[in-house]
């Protein structure tokens, strides 16, 4: 890892997203912030805005009228993004998996990197998924630099369409001046 | 002087996510300035349709089910369903049920009634009382641990008493709990009951009269801190008839008040926690259940957030007809439309939390 690699490492930012669970799994994922477990000593900083986070957190199954705020925020995530499913009802739908307003996992919905079981799951087990999330992050910040994306942090729809700048050697017969000097002869 | 007509007004959405709230629900707030004057709720983020699966499953498995209405309550929603049905089948429950219901009941209540204490010191901004609750909330959901083997949702319910017994060692450790819970507690209710930055935001906010709580069929803490003394555990069910209690209320009917209830009750659950345990009974603490339902009942329980009433009907055989589940926060939320208008948007989160709501019991 280079200098600048580790420079550009940042502590995970994380956004918590109840989608249709039964308090079970929040409750547990506030618990990891709590003093007991504490994950903000790691740097794990819980945030309301989706724009500033990098891993998605979602408990409960996925319901047709939350489907569509769930998709929302995971688009508004900037790339590189993780996104963990907490509990039964996150990976699979659980014991709601029956109900009729119920679609199932959230994997029906968007893409899932890590699953995390349980009913509900243990404080211990919410933070091993989000170091598991941080190597799938790792994963996904390399394979972008590979493709060729100069900036890692922004999106990839974006990077898509920067405007190439135009060279002042070609065509252009009198280039603009870029001198900060204006005394100095064209 | 602008006259109040011309006072643009604006629409401000609320939630589904948003970082106060972690429970999604939807509030249109229609705004004068920075006064809200009108708050239109929208709910249904959380809808599972979990009355309908009882329809499909037998009695034994809808207890893990309706446990899951909400992981915050669970034991209670269990309890209530149990009763209901034992009621229905006329089973006597064994004495020492009775009380490891209470004992079970009385820790949710505490570790509801922390977590809220913990939300609404983040709804204004205190971050290290919210830290401060949580933690001795911990202690709490270490004896759920050690008596049931999970955290949240406990599972010791079942028809006919409870699935497990509490040995005396772990009462020993429970009942030593409750000192060291007291102490705590102690320690931060300085906080809430005199602290000026959390006066500030509390007292005089969002009052609600006692008529109106009255009229508008407040229950649990939020009735009971305007001065409506209704506490269904004076109803005796499982083991209440045999502890000594009354009811806690206050009557200023403002989010100081009913912060105050519920700090009170948490001294009040350590009492009853000590009690149930010095008078608990030697025996068996589950019966063999042989009846079927028949016939409808319906049967209530005092949740941490207030009254829960369920509906339940039998036709003889194990699937049961329709259970209908209504839950504190239903019959709260017409209390909280009501006090909304008129405050600040600043005030919002406080005002939202101050009736605890929870929303996966509202929608099920
Ligand atoms: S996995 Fe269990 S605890 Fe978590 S939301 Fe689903 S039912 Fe609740």
């Amino acid at each position: 890892m280079g200098l600048f690699d580790k420079a550009a490492q940042k502590s995970p930012w994380i956004i918590h997203f109840d989608c249709n669970s039964c308090n079970g799994c929040d409750i547990e994922i506030l618990a990891c912030l709590t003093p007991l477990y504490d994950v903000e000593r790691f740097g794990v900083i819980n945030v309301g805005n989706p724009k500033h986070a990098d891993i998605l957190i979602v408990s409960g199954a996925v319901n047709q009228k939350n489907q569509r705020v769930l998709k929302n925020i995971y688009n508004e995530i900037p790339e590189p993004k993780a996104v963990i499913a907490i509990g039964a009802c996150g990976c699979t739908g659980g014991i709601f998996r029956e109900c009729y307003n119920v679609m199932g996992g959230i994997d029906t919905v968007i893409p899932v990197d890590v699953y995390v079981p349980g009913c509900s799951p243990k404080p211990e087990a919410i933070i091993d998924g989000v170091v598991k999330a941080l190597g799938k992050l790792e994963e996904k910040r390399k394979k972008m630099k590979e493709k060729g994306e100069e900036n890692p942090f922004l999106p990839e729809e974006f990077t898509s369409e920067l405007v190439e700048i135009p060279s002042l050697t070609s065509e252009t017969k009198e280039p603009v001046s870029v001198s900060h000097n204006p005394e100095e002869p064209k | 002087m602008i006259n109040s007509e011309q006072v643009p007004r604006s629409t401000v959405p609320f939630g589904p996510q948003h970082p106060v709230l972690p429970e999604p629900i939807h509030i249109k707030l229609i705004l004068e300035d920075e006064k809200i004057v009108e708050a239109i709720p929208a709910i249904g983020y959380v809808h599972r349709g979990l009355e309908k699966l009882t329809e499909k499953k037998d009695m034994y498995k809808s207890i893990f089910i309706l446990e899951r209405i909400c992981g915050i309550c669970s034991f209670m929603h269990a309890l209530c369903y149990c009763q209901g049905l034992e009621n229905l089948m006329e089973i006597d429950v064994p004495e020492r049920a009775k009380y490891l219901r209470v004992i079970w009941g009385e820790l949710h209540r505490t570790h509801s009634h922390l977590l809220w204490l913990g939300l609404f010191a983040d709804a204004f901004g205190f971050e290290s009382l919210f830290y401060e609750c949580w933690k001795i909330r911990e202690k709490i959901l270490d004896i759920m641990e050690a008596t049931s083997g999970a955290r949240v949702i406990i599972s010791t319910n079942t028809i006919g008493g409870t699935r497990r017994d509490i040995n005396s060692d772990m009462l020993e450790h429970i009942k030593k709990t409750t000192y060291e819970i007291e102490e705590a507690l102690a320690y931060i209710d300085k906080v809430f009951f005199d602290d000026n930055t959390v006066l500030v935001r509390t007292k005089g906010v969002g009052v609600l009269s006692k008529k109106d709580a009255y009229l508008l069929g407040a229950v649990g803490p939020t009735g009971r801190g305007s001065g409506l003394p209704q506490d269904l555990r004076t109803t005796n069910y499982a083991a209440y008839g045999d502890l000594d209690f009354e009811p806690i209320y206050e009557t200023d009917g403002d989010c100081y008040a009913r912060c105050k209830v519920r700090i009170r009750e948490l001294y009040q659950s350590q009492k009853l926690l000590r009690q149930a345990i010095d008078q608990m009974p030697e025996g068996e603490y589950a019966v063999k259940v042989t009846q079927k339902p028949e016939g409808e009942v319906v049967s209530r329980v005092e949740q941490p957030r207030g009254e829960c009433m369920y509906y339940i009907r039998g036709n003889g055989t194990d699937i049961l007809e329709r259970v209908r589940v209504r839950t504190p926060t239903f019959a709260n939320i017409p209390a909280l439309v009501h006090m909304l208008p008129g405050h600040q948007l600043c005030d919002l989160p406080v005002l939202v939390l101050s009736i605890d709501p929870c929303i996966s019991c509202t929608e099920r």
